[in-house]
């Protein structure tokens, strides 16, 4: 708690006037949102800088998990948010709501994008979707070692001259840079908002149909949302925006002066340009994508191929008709053998341990001349049950679950749900549900969950 | 009028260029948003063993995508 007097809660609202309480101690502790891509080690960047100082639950009203947490830097605090992982901020899915409404409507101070180094060009989408909703942006490009690796260059200088906004290399698995992120955070949170140029200047139809109604979308805002951003997300046709606006404003901006005219007017002839190319909308994600392209093409320099010649032959192998499922039957098999097997010797020590120390407290209840029922529920129930559960459960999860995570860390699994897919398909499943089954031999109340 | 060849169609390791999308909806943002736009350069990279998915290389990331997705996803032949 900091001295500056009772804690604040700042009731953050997100779409459907259901609240995040996001906690602040005080207020002048920051919000920092962490977003970015799935599988670019955001959770390893979060858990880098808050430790254990942190809380997980649920966004509200949502089945998508939620972390916060927090971290002290040059004597000022900071409450991190962890956004679910997302390619886009066009709201396809429910994560991509959420991390849309928050980074839009959340009003954090700053949003730290973390970017996968290996592959940067598809991860500039959601880091220019972001610049063009968020005030203060912070690019942190994770996985440098991974890229080292696939000789992959990244220059990061480049990256913060062609974006403008501060870039930060890290490799959080190694904690290395994450220094240098809280600082350009702190930089970042200390200038606050200003006024910067759009970081993508999209088709000129597109800009004049913006040009036409941002001026009535500015005046019904009150500034108080980027109304360029509005504006292009009215163009745009998004549906789903509409309700959350006016969830946010509390009125429906299309019943504000001027801005239904302005809109129907702009659409008009924005479709007129369109005639017989693409529509709006694609030009808009193709405005995104092009730039993406062109500053990945500046900032990454790739010694090799991104995807080598080896790497071709060894998935043509593991994924091919012939042997793509005899070797992945052999290598699950052999995981289950080795945890059956292996699990034996240690399950039957520590059962005899555990055991053995059972009669050891009987007789100590006994001769404590403690009553009968006592006994029975803590020595015959309790430790008992908990002395089984440990032996037989204990060995093949310590065996089974290391033995997984090697496979992951190879890089097969991802292949094992390719091959899979057409099967599951079938049953109106995803391919990644094979993985949850075969977690699911061990232990099955986590794989329900995840379903 | 440029001849066209749905992407699950197009031969492994042949490259080719996006002509078009026949795709609405979430699926075409989702396939905008992966970078799959006009004029990308797709190379088919392998399949799976029943055919169905295949795995793409698309701006440099190995992407596996259902023929019914792929089959929508028109090339310039």
């Amino acid at each position: 708690m900091s001295a500056a007097g009772a804690p604040a809660d700042s009731a953050v609202p997100v779409g459907h006037c259901v609240t995040l309480m996001v906690e602040k101690k005080s207020a002048e502790e920051r919000v920092v949102a962490l977003a970015g891509n799935p599988n670019v080690g955001k959770s390893t960047v979060f858990n880098g800088l808050t430790g254990l100082n942190q809380h997980t639950g649920n966004w509200p009203g949502k089945t998508v998990a939620n972390a916060q947490g927090g971290y002290r830097y040059k004597g000022k605090d900071y409450v991190l948010v962890d956004i679910p992982g997302t390619y886009s901020l066009m709201a396809n899915s429910e994560e991509e709501e959420i991390a849309r409404d928050f980074i839009c409507f959340g009003e954090p101070d700053v949003t730290v994008v973390v970017a996968d180094a290996t592959c940067l060009e598809r991860n500039l989408n959601l880091v220019l979707q972001t610049m063009e909703i968020s005030k203060q942006v912070v690019l942190c490009v994770n996985l440098l070692d991974e890229a080292k690796k696939k000789k992959i260059r990244v220059g990061l200088d480049v990256l913060s001259e062609r974006l403008g906004i501060p870039v930060v290399g890290t490799c959080a698995r190694s904690g290395k840079g994450l220094k240098n992120l809280m600082e350009a955070v702190a930089e970042s949170a200390r200038q606050g908002a200003g006024t910067k140029p759009p970081p993508v200047v999209y088709d000129p139809s597109v800009e004049r149909a913006v040009a036409a109604l941002q001026p009535a979308v500015e005046a019904a805002l009150c500034g108080k949302l980027n109304s360029r951003w509005v504006s292009l997300r009215l163009l745009d046709g998004e549906t789903g925006i509409l309700n959350t606006l006016e969830n946010y404003l509390g009125f429906d901006i299309l019943s504000r002066a001027g801005v239904a005219e302005s809109l129907a007017a702009a659409k008009e002839n924005l479709e007129k340009e369109c005639d017989g190319g693409d529509s709006p909308r694609d030009r808009i994600v193709t405005g995104i994508v092009e730039l993406c392209e062109k500053i990945a093409g500046e900032a990454v320099v790739c010694e090799g191929s991104g995807y080598s010649e080896r790497d071709r032959k060894i998935d043509r192998i593991l994924t091919s008709r012939a042997t793509g499922i005899p070797i992945m039957i052999l290598l699950l098999c052999g995981v289950f053998w080795l945890t059956v097997e292996g699990a034996n010797y240690p399950s039957e020590l520590i059962a005899d341990g555990l055991f053995r120390l059972e009669d050891l407290l009987a007789a100590l209840f006994t001769a404590a001349g403690a009553p009968l029922w006592l006994k029975g529920l803590l020595v015959d129930g309790g430790y008992r049950t908990l002395a089984w559960v440990v032996s037989v459960m204990l060995p093949p999860m310590a065996i089974f679950f290391p033995l997984f995570t090697l496979l992951e860390d190879l890089g097969y699994l991802p292949r094992v749900a390719f091959n899979m897919d057409d099967f599951f398909r079938r049953a109106h499943a995803h391919g990644k549900q094979s993985l949850t089954m075969c977690m699911g031999c061990m232990i099955l109340q986590p794989v329900i969950f995840s379903t | 009028m440029e001849r066209e060849i749905p992407l699950n169609r197009l031969p492994v390791g042949k490259k080719a260029n996006v002509s078009r999308l026949r795709l609405g909806g979430t699926e075409r943002r989702r396939m905008l948003d992966l970078g799959i736009v006009g004029g990308t350069e797709i190379e088919p990279l392998y399949k799976s063993p029943t055919g169905n998915p295949a795995a793409y290389l698309i701006r440099g990331a190995v992407i596996a995508l259902r023929t019914d997705t792929s089959s929508a996803i028109l090339m310039k032949a």
